[in-house]
């Protein structure tokens, strides 16, 4: 565990990738297999189900800190960061332990979760007291479930490819899906044998590179040696037909099982050995794609009433093969495998599986023209791909290409400020922007990223000196300062004080040439909703 | 308190002595806790402030200012008010101030700690009636470790830097930090140079007998140079700036009490962060206003509403003086913008 927190450490105290691997590869080297593979689950951004409830943790740390619980918040907004905060506030402890990491997790950990609360309060204080504050913090981090260190998955995989002496996109797919953190586990990682793949396991994704909206597409080269489809804005998937069973997996490597009925039954139809990656959509047919809004109602539920699927009947729209006729085909160029997509496809009559569609034309201004009617469509713009290119491990440069269209803008004025976390914590970093009703402001959107740190640090100032009233960790401030506010798109919704929701609302540029005055109204802000 | 100290836009003012404690602005008479910036203002006509800060009160303020000192303890009475210093512990020379007039005493206490500091003398309880208490760290989340074992990882990093064929840069305050950090340096791992900035402050430091190792001005080291194992101390604001550049490789690390916080040390985007600070942690806080036990506790300078809150629900009458929060570069903003610092920044990088 000592190491372990040694680990984390020093991935927190530098920014630079090589270091982060170097301290990586050597903690592999040095760890015993299942400390690796413990090590692997929690860097990969796992986490354990909850051992604690977080509102216990709160309440024993300070009564061990001899603090009501008011104050106890007040150090965590200052903060920014639960585990870091339990880790501060409770004095410190002195170490008396050499457990390793797997001990730790599977004999001190895990079994709180079956603990009566008073034996868990027990034991957490008594983890508080043999805890000097590096080890502790990444114990509470375990605990909170809240483990997030400044490395990315591709970069751990990249580090056990080195440790192993194997290439990272074959560890890249052995991390893939589920798998249970064991000695074992790990040395089937590791192993320099081809293994059978499970069934259920999915390919690593590829992710598209922006292109940036204000410069166009004309840097990539020639629109003849690419395809271009719609960016649909749905949910990311890979539908996988295997062992006669179908398994479908989001983006974030979920297994959304029972979710999307309609889709597994037409997978059902697709032959042994076939893997595709595409969007779910909310649909009616292949050409009637609904809003995300709608999407939204489906996501998150476990299983699905007959009156939603009534509502929101979904679609797999398949842009792409991976596996055919258990073959895997990544390594082709896309328009081979898009071939092969369009013959299987072909085969399949179901009014829930499709593939897209290739857009007409191969100029740039010819798919600018489709770009500008992705609204209509409720699509988010245009994905560019390269034909020649092969399916490529996560987001490699000039393969896949997203074109979106240009957010919606509006100039908005900030009436309430609270601190951040992370990087950000202690800082006022967190706003909510308003528009004009009449001479009354409005909220209409909360923003959090768009400043640079410098412009972060002179709000920060801003708010110190002009705060008005505090509400718990919100401050309400003067409203001066107007900014620039993009978002995706804007639905209705009785939840928003302003009556309307926005998709993604960032901050593009403050606007230091306006005054408060000169903002937008509520009523412009209505204009852009679709009809 | 009224009938003795107020606050005004300027700052804390004595009525019945007409004078000021730490202004904000330049004034006729200052009483003044200790050197740094925020406290010493630059431009008043007459200094009133302890004698071993003498050197780095006249280095940092106007030569045509008129200076008067007093030992710790001696005092003197203004318009019917007396005036004395007591060792704050914060920095060479700090000192609370203690104002009797009528019976009543009030203590300013400036900005102090409590734990041991080589380089100053350590804090001493006053009595009193009325305690203006500094609150910059008054938060739970924030409890020290002992200087020696902070001292021991800056010279393990030191060590560890040096074998890897690295040179440190440590970042502290001009003035009082670094010095600190200095005095805790193990010379024996390797030569220890300093900013200009520090530099100075260390001459002020051993004018008044303070013991430092040996340290070496950057800017006298002409030509080409191998840097490799060697200890730098800088300000804060020299960090990535270009003036870092002819060390070559080096491993960066920040001092500072705000260090505590993940956050905040992910921001200064240095190598290390070591919580060394020079203002009384949340223990220590609470056990210094036990110590003086005054009737009524003012806070200002930081989380004051909170330490008020706090010492209100645990039976003390606590109210707050000043409701500005305090942030990293607020202390001694001669570090942050200090255009002297910058130019010979420049000026260290044109050597030939």
């Amino acid at each position: 565990m000592i190491r372990f927190a040694e680990l984390y450490a020093s991935i927190d105290a530098t920014t630079k990738t090589n270091e982060k691997l170097s301290a990586l590869t050597n903690y592999f080297h040095a760890a015993s297999h299942e400390d690796a593979a413990w090590a692997t689950f929690f860097l990969c951004g796992y986490k354990l189900r909850q051992l604690v409830p977080t509102k216990l943790l709160r309440l024993w740390a300070a009564e061990e800190a001899k603090i009501p619980a008011w104050l106890f918040d007040e150090s965590y907004h200052s903060v920014g960061d639960l585990a870091e905060t339990l880790t501060l506030i409770v004095p410190p402890g002195e170490l008396s332990d050499h457990l390793s990491l797997t001990d730790w997790v599977e004999k001190r950990l895990m079994p709180l979760r079956a603990l009566s609360e008073a034996a868990q309060r027990d034991a957490v204080v008594t983890i508080w007291k043999q805890s000097p504050s590096q080890m502790r913090l990444v114990i509470l981090k375990l605990i909170t479930g809240a483990f997030r260190v400044g490395v990315s998955k591709s970069i751990v995989t990249r580090a056990i490819a080195e440790h192993a002496g194997i290439s990272s996109d074959v560890i890249s797919h052995r991390l893939m899906g589920s798998w249970k953190p064991t000695a074992a586990f790990f040395r089937s990682l590791i192993s320099k044998e081809v293994e059978d793949t499970l069934a259920s396991q999915p390919y690593p994704f590829c992710l598209a590179h922006p292109i940036n909206v204000e410069l166009g597409p004309e840097s990539l080269g020639d629109a003849k040696d690419y395809a271009a489809e719609w960016k649909w804005d749905g949910i990311r998937g890979q539908l996988i037909r295997r062992a006669q069973q179908v398994f479908i997996w989001s983006r974030g490597e979920d297994l959304m099982e029972n979710r999307w009925p309609e889709i597994e039954s037409a997978a059902e139809l697709l032959p042994d050995g076939t893997v595709l990656d595409g969007e779910i959509l909310a649909s009616h047919g292949a050409n009637a794609i609904l809003p995300f809004a709608l999407l939204q109602k489906r996501i998150g539920r476990k299983s699905v009433s007959k009156k939603l699927l009534k509502e929101v009947p979904v679609i797999f729209q398949a842009f792409d093969l991976l596996q055919d006729n258990g073959e895997d085909i990544r390594s082709l160029p896309f328009m081979e495998r898009r071939m092969r997509l369009d013959a299987l496809l072909s085969t399949i009559d179901h009014p829930n599986l499709c593939g897209t569609q290739l857009l007409e034309g191969s100029s740039w201004d010819a798919w600018e023209k489709t770009r500008n009617q992705s609204r209509e469509m409720n699509a988010e713009g245009l994905m560019l791909k390269r034909l020649d290119a092969s399916y490529e491990v996560g987001r490699m440069r000039g393969v896949w290409w997203k074109w979106k269209v240009s957010p919606f803008t509006i100039d908005a004025v900030m009436i309430y400020a609270q601190k951040g976390h992370g990087k950000r914590s202690g800082l006022y970093s967190d706003y909510t922007f308003a528009l004009w009703d009449g001479d009354t402001l409005v909220p209409f959107a909360k923003a959090y990223s768009g400043l640079d740190d410098s412009e972060i640090n002179a709000v920060d100032r801003f708010v110190r000196q002009n705060t008005r009233e505090a509400f718990g960790p919100v401050r309400s401030v003067a409203p001066a300062l107007v900014m620039e506010i993009a978002f995706e798109g804007l639905q209705r919704s009785p939840r928003h004080k302003s009556g309307i929701a926005t998709r993604f609302p960032r901050i593009v540029r403050w606007r230091h040439d306006k005054k408060p005055a000169d903002a937008n109204t509520l009523a412009e802000l209505m204009n852009l909703l679709p009809p | 308190m009224k009938a003795i100290l107020q606050t005004t836009p300027k700052g804390l003012y004595c009525v019945p002595g007409d004078f000021y404690v730490d202004p904000g602005y330049p004034v006729p008479r200052a009483v003044v806790t200790h050197a740094h910036s925020d406290h010493a203002r630059w431009g008043c006509e007459r200094y009133l402030a302890a004698k071993p800060g003498e050197h780095l009160l006249r280095m940092r303020m106007s030569q045509d200012a008129e200076f008067r000192f007093l030992e710790y303890g001696e005092s003197i009475t203004v318009g019917g008010v007396q005036v004395s210093f007591h060792p704050a512990g914060h920095i060479l020379g700090s000192a609370q101030v203690r104002l009797e007039y009528r019976g009543q005493i009030v203590l300013v206490t400036g900005d102090y700690k409590l734990g041991p500091d080589p380089t100053c003398e350590a804090w001493q309880p006053v009595q009193c009636h009325w305690m203006v208490t500094e609150s910059t760290f008054g938060l739970p989340i924030y409890r020290w470790q002992t200087q020696e074992s902070v001292v021991s990882s800056i010279n393990e990093w030191w060590r560890e830097s040096r074998d890897a064929g690295k040179c440190c840069l440590l970042y502290g305050y001009a003035v009082g930090k670094s010095q600190r950090l200095i005095a805790g340096l193990d010379p024996t791992i390797g030569k220890i140079y300093c900013h200009g900035a520090v530099e100075k402050g260390n001459e002020a430091y051993r004018k008044t007998g303070v013991a430092l190792p040996e340290t070496t001005y950057v800017g006298s080291i002409v030509g080409k140079h191998d840097w490799r194992g060697a200890m730098i101390v800088a300000v804060p604001s020299a960090h990535e700036s270009s003036w870092t550049k002819k060390f070559g490789r080096c491993s960066t690390a920040m001092a500072s009490g705000w260090m505590a916080v993940r956050g905040a040390r992910r921001r200064r985007s240095v190598d290390r962060g070591f919580v060394m600070s020079d203002h009384v942690d949340w223990p220590s806080l609470l056990s210094a206003i036990d110590a003086c036990n005054p009737e009524t506790v003012l806070v200002t300078h930081g989380y004051s509403a909170t330490v008020a809150r706090y010492l209100n629900e645990n039976g003390r009458d606590a109210r707050v003086l000043d409701g500005r929060g305090r942030t990293e570069d607020d202390e001694d903003a001669v570090d942050g913008a200090m255009a002297g610092d910058e130019k010979e920044a420049i000026l260290d990088m044109e050597s030939p």
